[in-house]
C-alpha cells in the first residue's frame, strides 16, 4: 500500500477567517511575532499503485474546488511516515 | 406543475422546501432522492438547505457529485428552473451550475436571523416579482460568497447577481452585509437566468406566523416559469 499525500489550501487572495481566529489566539498566547496562519487541509489517500495523472484528477473531480483552493500532490517515495 | 425538493444525507430544509411549495404557494412537490438518475415528470427542482454529507470537505462538494445532479445539470441546460437555498446554493457552486463559492463567514460565527435583500436583476424568472426590500432569514455558518474579480464583472454585466444584502432601507452598508459576501452578493444566477442559488431560506418566509411572506416574491417565479413552458 502507497500513501499519496494532497495538501489543499485556500488561495492566498481569499480571507481565511478560520485562519484569523486562530492567528488571534496564538497573539494573545504571547506569540507577538506571528502575522498570520492559514489553516489548509491534508488528505492521505491509500492506494495500491501511483499514477499522478490519477491522483491529479481525484483532486480536480472533488479534493479541490479550483474557485477557492489550489492543491499539492506529494508522491508516495517522498511521503515520510 | 411539480416541484422535485432533492433529498441528500443531511438535507435538513427539505421539509421546509416541501411544505412551503405545497402548503402555502399551492404546487406539486415531491421529494427525490439523491441517488435517482431522472427528473421525468418534474417542472422545477428546489435544492434544499441542510448539511449534506456533513459538510464534509467542502459544504455541498460531495452532494454536487450525486446521481441526480447529472440529471439537474441536464435540467437546467433545457432553461428549466432550479433554485438552490443555503446547502442548496453551496450545491449548485459545486456543481459548476453557478459561479463563485461560499466560505466560512467573516465573523467565523453560525449567523441565523433575518436579513434584507435587494434585487439586482429585475428580468429573470426569479427575480423579476420582486419589487421591494425582503426580509427573509438566514441560517449559516459558511455563507461567505467570493468570486475572482474577473468573473465578478462578467456576472455584473451579465445581470447575474439576482440579490445584495441592503439595510431595512434598501441601502447597502457593511452592517447589512451578515457574512462578509463580496460586494455584499446573497444570490446570484446562471447565464440563462434560470438557475438561482442564495444563501437566505426564501422556503421559510412564507407563512405570517414564522413572521414574513416575502419569500413568495421570490418562489411565486415557480409559478410563473411554468405558465410560460
Amino acid at each position: 500500500m502507497l500513501t499519496v499525500r494532497v495538501y489543499v489550501t485556500l488561495k492566498p487572495s481569499l480571507l481565511d477567517s478560520a485562519g484569523r481566529t486562530v492567528s488571534g489566539s496564538l497573539q494573545k498566547l504571547g506569540y507577538t511575532e506571528l502575522k498570520g496562519a492559514r489553516i489548509g487541509k491534508l488528505i492521505e489517500l491509500e492506494v495500491d499503485s501511483y499514477d499522478e495523472a490519477r491522483v491529479r484528477e481525484m483532486c480536480d473531480k472533488l479534493l479541490a474546488n479550483p474557485v477557492i483552493e489550489d492543491y499539492r500532490i506529494e508522491a508516495p517515495e517522498t511521503v515520510t511516515a | 406543475m411539480k416541484v422535485a425538493v432533492l433529498k441528500f444525507p443531511g438535507s435538513n430544509c427539505d421539509q421546509d422546501a416541501l411544505f412551503s411549495l405545497r402548503d402555502d404557494l399551492g404546487v406539486g412537490a415531491e421529494y427525490v432522492w439523491h441517488e435517482e438518475h431522472s427528473l421525468a415528470g418534474f417542472d422545477a427542482v428546489f435544492v434544499p438547505g441542510g448539511f449534506s454529507y456533513g459538510d464534509y470537505l467542502r459544504c455541498g462538494a460531495m452532494a454536487s457529485r450525486a446521481p441526480v445532479m447529472d440529471a439537474v445539470k441536464k435540467f437546467a441546460a433545457e432553461g428549466r428552473p432550479v433554485i438552490g437555498a443555503c446547502n442548496g446554493f453551496q450545491i449548485l457552486c459545486e456543481a459548476g451550475l453557478l459561479p463563485g463559492a461560499l466560505l466560512l463567514n467573516a465573523a467565523q460565527r453560525f449567523i441565523c436571523r433575518d436579513v434584507f435583500l435587494k434585487a439586482e436583476n429585475h428580468a429573470s424568472m426569479w427575480t423579476q416579482g420582486v419589487d421591494k426590500v425582503l426580509r427573509i432569514p438566514i441560517a449559516h455558518g459558511e455563507g461567505r460568497y467570493v468570486i475572482d474579480a474577473e468573473t465578478l464583472k462578467k456576472i455584473e454585466g451579465s445581470g447575474q447577481i439576482a440579490f445584495r444584502y441592503v439595510t431595512a432601507e434598501g441601502q447597502r452598508s457593511a452592517e447589512a452585509n451578515p457574512n462578509g459576501s463580496t460586494d455584499d452578493i446573497a444570490g446570484v444566477l446562471n447565464e440563462g437566468g434560470n438557475v438561482l442559488g442564495l444563501m437566505p431560506h426564501p422556503e421559510r418566509a412564507t407563512k405570517e406566523l414564522l413572521g414574513s411572506t416575502d419569500g413568495f416574491a421570490i418562489l411565486n417565479g415557480l409559478r410563473l416559469v411554468v405558465a410560460n413552458l
